[in-house]
């Protein structure tokens, strides 16, 4: 599903080349829920942004459902991600104009589905994150954990191969993150979606089936290349 | 739900700052239209000039007097069809604010010259009958409440009486005259030459000013200079010149209106640009994060910029349609109330094609560097503001 063949990416400052990723390998199994962790500057966001499709790597191969994605132009990428990607962020970054029905279909403005398919889609995914009497409501009369949840929901709505999460419960307190984790884990086990989590709570990697330690760079030692193998749930076919 | 949705989502991001920019758009629109109209009103005399009436002046002023006796000379030149003479009166009707413009003519000649000026029969005979009868145009007979068979003293500011000191004129109305064409002028007060060259105290067989009809306006420049050589050397030289640049220049007298007009608006549209601009940049900054996050959602750079570009055609273009739409309110209120004043005080509709034409342009000029700046972002970077 998710194959990142001797990865580099280089930064620059001023004439200065900073290497964040120094030919990192790693490979994702559809299904799999797999957590990234590692302290602050040791390249999970920038690898979790490479496989996601937001940003190319200076060496190596990026192949994620059999396309090589490190080879596409920057149009042809954004339609990969919209087609193949889901992104849930630390803060969902809800436009507060709209309703969260309506947030949930942004993403659909960029398919030629018909108006009722939109409408099938955007109640299913609210139906799946638990929300679907509100979704005429405005982000401001939602909780952080509604809005994480809305958030959620409008990854889902493309029915994405990869959700990537980017610090999913970093802004959420205790028993609201203990929710969202459980959605993505409802989410992995029961709708088969194949989840990368960056995150620095070691409780929300518990949730994982697998997670990756980065270390300046690379692969940590120790373990199975760096990762720690949880049990696999068992995927259960598509979402949307 | 379509891209409409996001750019109105965008705009009413932040309600307050989006009414503001909003509002002085509107305004700058409405004072688009509003001189629009001044601009039309005094250079109507030009626009709406015949290009087959030349005028002939003293060549030193308007205010210097010609014989009449050019009048039949002038007719002698080849190409020229009919000539008639008109002179300032300057008259005073109660108060000097009643300002209108008064001259002698010779009725038959007038009506010869000028087709679009239409009188009723009637009229056109009692004028003829009557030696002191005056035509008055429409607007100027509503502004003052007069009616036919009303009699009219006008007091003597240059042309007195003979043998009456400062006595008024006493003048009868004997019709009401109107025009086919939009912007003539329908305030002036024309009575009989031969009445007023008889009466009056100095200047007898002296004009004003001619009026001449040729057969081909395309040889109006070569007849105007033959008009000018028939009297070149004599005690009063004349200047010929088209209709519409007498009429022009006349306009010019307060100024160069079309000048003073382009400045003020290239004023007003260079703050709304700031303005406006302003108000895109602002916004594009503050929606970094949510840009990127477009963009990751599979938003195209180029989708992006269409996106910033049609919100900005949206605010600007919309603000202008209003005000434009105010102006045309305006329009219909000031168009009667100052007839009487200004005849040509209208807005056209080239000047409201106009009009929305710079509001599209405003809102691309406003919205392009913003559009760019959101093209350009890089979506890992920019989700980092998120």
């Amino acid at each position: 599903m998710v194959d990142v063949r001797g990865v580099s990416r280089t930064f620059h400052r001023g004439r200065t080349p900073v290497p964040v990723l120094k030919g990192l390998s790693l490979q994702m199994e559809k299904g799999e829920f797999l957590a990234l962790m590692g302290p602050s500057g040791s390249g999970k966001s920038t690898l979790l942004n490479l496989i996601a499709g937001l940003d190319r790597p200076t060496g190596g191969e990026v192949i994620v459902g059999g396309s090589e994605i490190h080879l596409l132009s920057e149009r042809k990428l954004a339609g990969w991600r919209s087609r193949n990607v889901g992104f849930v962020f630390q803060f969902s970054n809800l436009l507060g104009a709209l309703s969260a029905e309506r947030n949930v279909a942004v993403p659909l403005l960029l398919t030629s589905f018909s108006a009722r398919e939109r409408r099938r889609r955007v109640d299913i995914a609210l139906e799946i994150v638990g929300l679907s009497e509100r979704g005429k409501h405005r982000p401001r009369e939602l909780s952080g954990g509604e809005q994480q949840r809305v958030g959620i929901a409008r990854a889902l709505v493309n029915d994405p191969m990869l959700l990537v999460c980017d610090e999913p419960t970093g802004d959420l307190d205790r028993t609201t993150s203990a929710e969202i984790l459980d959605l993505l884990v409802a989410l992995n086990r029961d709708h088969g979606k194949t989840i990368l989590m960056v995150t620095h709570d070691p409780v929300a990697a518990e949730r994982a089936s697998r997670t990756l330690h980065l270390e300046d760079g690379r692969l940590a030692e120790g373990g199975d290349d760096g990762t720690v193998a949880v049990p696999v749930h068992e995927p259960a076919g598509a979402a949307v | 739900m379509s891209s409409f949705t996001l750019i109105s989502a965008a705009l009413r991001r932040k309600k307050t700052r989006t009414f503001l920019t909003f509002s002085s758009v509107v305004f700058a629109f409405l004072i688009f239209g509003v001189l629009s109209m001044l601009q039309t009103a005094f250079s109507m005399g030009a626009e709406i000039a015949n290009e087959d009436r030349l005028v002939v002046r003293h060549r030193v002023s308007l205010f210097q007097l010609l014989p009449q006796s050019y009048e039949a000379d002038m007719e002698e030149i080849p190409g020229v069809v009919d000539a008639m003479h008109m002179t300032w009166f300057g008259g005073v009707y109660q108060d000097p604010s009643n300002f209108f413009m008064q001259s002698p003519v010779e009725p038959a000649e007038y009506l010869d010259m000028y087709p679009e000026v239409l009188v009723p029969e009637e009229a056109k005979l009692r004028w003829i009958e009557t030696r002191n009868g005056v035509i008055a145009g429409r607007a100027l007979v509503e502004r003052l409440g007069w009616e036919v068979g009303d009699r009219i003293p006008i007091q003597p500011t240059i042309w007195r009486q003979a043998g009456r000191g400062d006595d008024a004129w006493e003048f009868e109305l004997v019709g009401v005259y109107d025009a086919d064409v939009e912007g003539f002028d329908q305030t002036q007060f024309l009575f009989r030459y031969d009445f007023f060259d008889e009466a009056r105290s100095f200047g007898r067989g002296q004009v004003g000013w001619f009026m001449v009809r040729i057969a081909d306006p395309d040889r109006a420049p070569e007849i105007a200079a033959a008009i000018d050589a028939t009297f070149q050397n004599s005690a009063a030289e004349t200047k010929s010149e088209s209709e519409g640049a007498f009429a022009a220049g006349f306009a010019n007298q307060v100024g160069n209106l079309g000048l003073i007009v382009t400045s003020i608006l290239a004023a007003v549209f260079f703050t709304i640009l700031l303005v406006a601009g302003n108000t895109m940049a602002q916004s594009v900054r503050e929606r970094i994060g949510e840009i990127g996050l477009l963009k990751a959602l599979g938003f195209t750079s180029s989708r992006v910029q269409r996106l910033v570009l049609m919100e900005s055609v949206t605010l600007v273009t919309t603000a202008g349609f209003l005000g434009m739409v105010l102006a045309v309110g305006l329009e219909r209120v000031l168009r009667p109330a100052l007839a009487a004043y200004f005849p040509g005080l209208f807005l056209r509709p080239e000047d409201l094609l106009l009009g929305l034409g710079l509001a599209v342009v405003t809102g691309l000029v406003v919205g392009i560097f913003p559009a760019r700046r959101a093209m350009r972002l890089e979506t890992a970077l920019a989700l980092r503001r998120l």
